[in-house]
């Protein structure tokens, strides 16, 4: 059996900021064990000399003129942001 | 009948003869919807005022200058944005997210003179098959409020079923368009990889990821993507290819049609009873002409576990946008800001979105990388190329939709793994780029029943002639769920 547990969960969901409650940890270690089990199926598939993919459409070098455009403009963008100051975006203490 | 009855291309008719206004359909749709809401639950956000004001400018427009789509409602799901009309993905993360441009498929749909009625309930972000995720709880199937519409583009197929718009746009993942559509009996088309623009498609697996088009008949939907398909500059995947007329494909000929039944779609794992509806589906198409043989997809029950690899791998690299910055939620306590990132994402998402991220992370791991994701990317290039060699004999591959009827509310707790049987059928189209549509073939117990139509790329003409010939063969389009009638 596949085990998953809350301090493997803890470690992933750091990567990605994820604040989680015991709860959620415990939840999440039966759920992602569950998941990574049902995965496992994947070794059995002989991959030998197989190209991954990585694009459901094959497309090459889509390209256009580097021309500057007529977009948004800063005071719009920045009206969806919680706080701002002097057309730049304030964030909590980062030291 | 009523105006709400008709569909898109009745409505056109009438409306470029100015036989009605685009005023009288906007009021019959929001009365409607006011009727149905509270038992389906379809809509995130009506836009009362944005569309009524819409409509009287429209009607001031000369005649001659009418698009496609003039006067046409249309619901959209809540993760394709609209500049100045909230957009939400169903999550507590954009609960007030107001976004500040159109998707590429809204400027073209206002362009052809659609009219936006309002943001359409989904799984959050998504995430899911019974829209039961969603922040702003779940919609109810209009054929049985005790029964889930499917998901996630559960509020785009509900509100199409009830009557409450004629069409809608949806998005499809894996399976998001074309199962919601066959639980709640009306035609969903996930196209090509690249046809429609995903501009404006809030992202949640990139490589998989496509907009698709909801309604109750064939020819709407044709019609629907002939509108909003196309290349865009700003979707350097969309496609070049030119965009045809699709309703021009709309011949009801399919004589000679090469058809492909995989073993796998009418085995096991798939109710008997929509294996029996689909199998009469396959005999009327064979009586219009079509020659029908069983195929093998050797690979095809990697296809589930190939898809929560992928799809869950690049949704945690797209959903790391939401940091609580730059817009959307933001937590009210942290001292710093790496708790405000912790709490932001914490308190903003719910759990099937965290659950994913999170095995997400662990897929792209050192660790795990080559064994699963990269894995999984092999396994899609040999699911690929089965694919490939069944549409160098045939012309369309044909199975059930989904593997049962729609679920009882609460029947999976939207639980992932649960679905298997459904994903089998539902996720190779997205793995492989195919474009696929599903129609109504059936019902089980009074439920709507879908086949599944799956075709080669950049083929959608083919995938809708076929479906029509069908549907003009057969009156499942034509039952209408009693909520329509006011039962």
């Amino acid at each position: 059996m596949t085990t998953f547990s809350k301090e493997d969960v803890k470690y992933f969901a750091d990567f990605v900021r994820i604040g989680l409650s015991e709860e959620d940890k415990e939840n999440f270690s039966a759920k992602i064990a569950d998941l990574i089990e049902s995965v496992s199926d994947l070794k059995e598939v002989d991959v030998t000399g197989v190209k991954p993919m990585t694009h459901p459409v094959a497309m090459i070098n889509v390209l256009r003129e580097d021309e500057p455009k007529d977009i948004l403009d800063r005071e719009v963008m920045l009206a969806s942001a919680e706080d701002q100051e002097d057309g730049l975006i304030k964030v909590p203490d980062i030291l | 009948m009523t105006l709400t009855s008709k569909t898109a291309t009745e409505l056109q008719a009438l409306l470029q003869k100015g036989e009605v206004t685009a005023k009288e359909v906007t009021e019959a749709t929001l009365q409607t919807i006011e009727q149905h809401e509270e038992k389906i639950n379809a809509f995130i956000h009506v836009a009362k005022e944005e569309a009524t004001k819409r409509a009287e400018q429209l009607d001031q427009e000369a005649a001659t200058t009418r698009g496609r789509l003039f006067g046409v409602p249309i619901g959209i799901k809540d993760n394709i944005v609209t500049k100045d009309m909230k957009t939400t993905c169903a999550s507590k993360m954009l609960e007030d997210f107001v976004p500040v441009y159109n998707a590429t498929a809204i400027e073209k749909l206002e362009a052809a003179g659609a009219i936006n009625i309002g943001k359409l309930n989904m799984d959050e972000f998504a995430m899911g098959s019974t829209t039961e995720t969603s922040f702003f709880g779940n919609t109810l199937n209009p054929w049985n409020t005790d029964y889930v519409p499917g998901g996630s583009s559960g509020g785009s197929a509900a509100a199409v079923a009830a009557g409450e718009v004629p069409l809608s746009l949806g998005s499809d993942t894996g399976g998001s368009v074309r199962q919601p559509a066959a639980f709640c009996g009306i035609v969903g088309m996930k196209p090509t990889y690249g046809r429609i623009s995903r501009f404006g498609l809030t992202a949640f697996a990139s490589s998989l990821d496509q907009i698709g088009t909801m309604s109750r008949t064939v020819e709407d939907n044709a019609l629907l993507l002939s509108v909003i398909a196309g290349e865009d500059d700003n979707d350097s995947s969309s496609s070049a290819k030119a965009v045809p007329d699709f309703t021009a494909a709309l011949t009801g000929d399919i004589k000679g049609l090469k058809v492909a039944v995989p073993k796998p779609y009418l085995g096991e794992g798939v109710d008997p009873e929509i294996v029996a509806a689909v199998r009469e589906a396959i005999s009327v198409l064979e009586s219009l002409g079509a020659v029908c043989e069983e195929v093998e997809l050797p690979h095809i029950q990697y296809a589930p576990t190939t898809y929560y690899v992928i799809s869950s791998s690049e949704a945690q690299s797209n959903l790391s946008r939401f940091d609580g910055l730059r817009y959307g939620y933001h937590t009210e306590n942290a001292e710093n800001l790496e708790q405000a990132y912790f709490r932001t994402r914490q308190e903003g998402f719910g759990d099937e979105v965290k659950k994913r991220i999170i095995f997400g992370t662990y897929a792209m791991s050192a660790d795990h990388h080559e064994d699963l994701y990269v894995r999984a990317q092999k396994t899609r290039t040999l699911i690929a190329q089965d694919f490939d060699s069944v549409f160098e004999k045939y012309d369309v591959v044909i199975g059930p939709t989904a593997a049962t009827t729609a679920f009882k509310l609460g029947e999976t707790g939207g639980d992932q793994l649960v679905h298997y049987a459904n994903d089998v059928l539902a996720v190779p189209a997205n793995l492989t780029g195919r474009p696929a549509l599903s129609v109504p073939c059936g019902f089980v117990n009074e439920l709507p029943v879908g086949m599944q139509l799956m075709g080669k790329h950049f083929d959608e003409e083919t995938l809708y002639k076929v479906a029509h010939a069908y549907e003009q063969a057969t009156d499942f389009h034509k039952r209408t769920p009693s909520i329509q009638e006011g039962k």
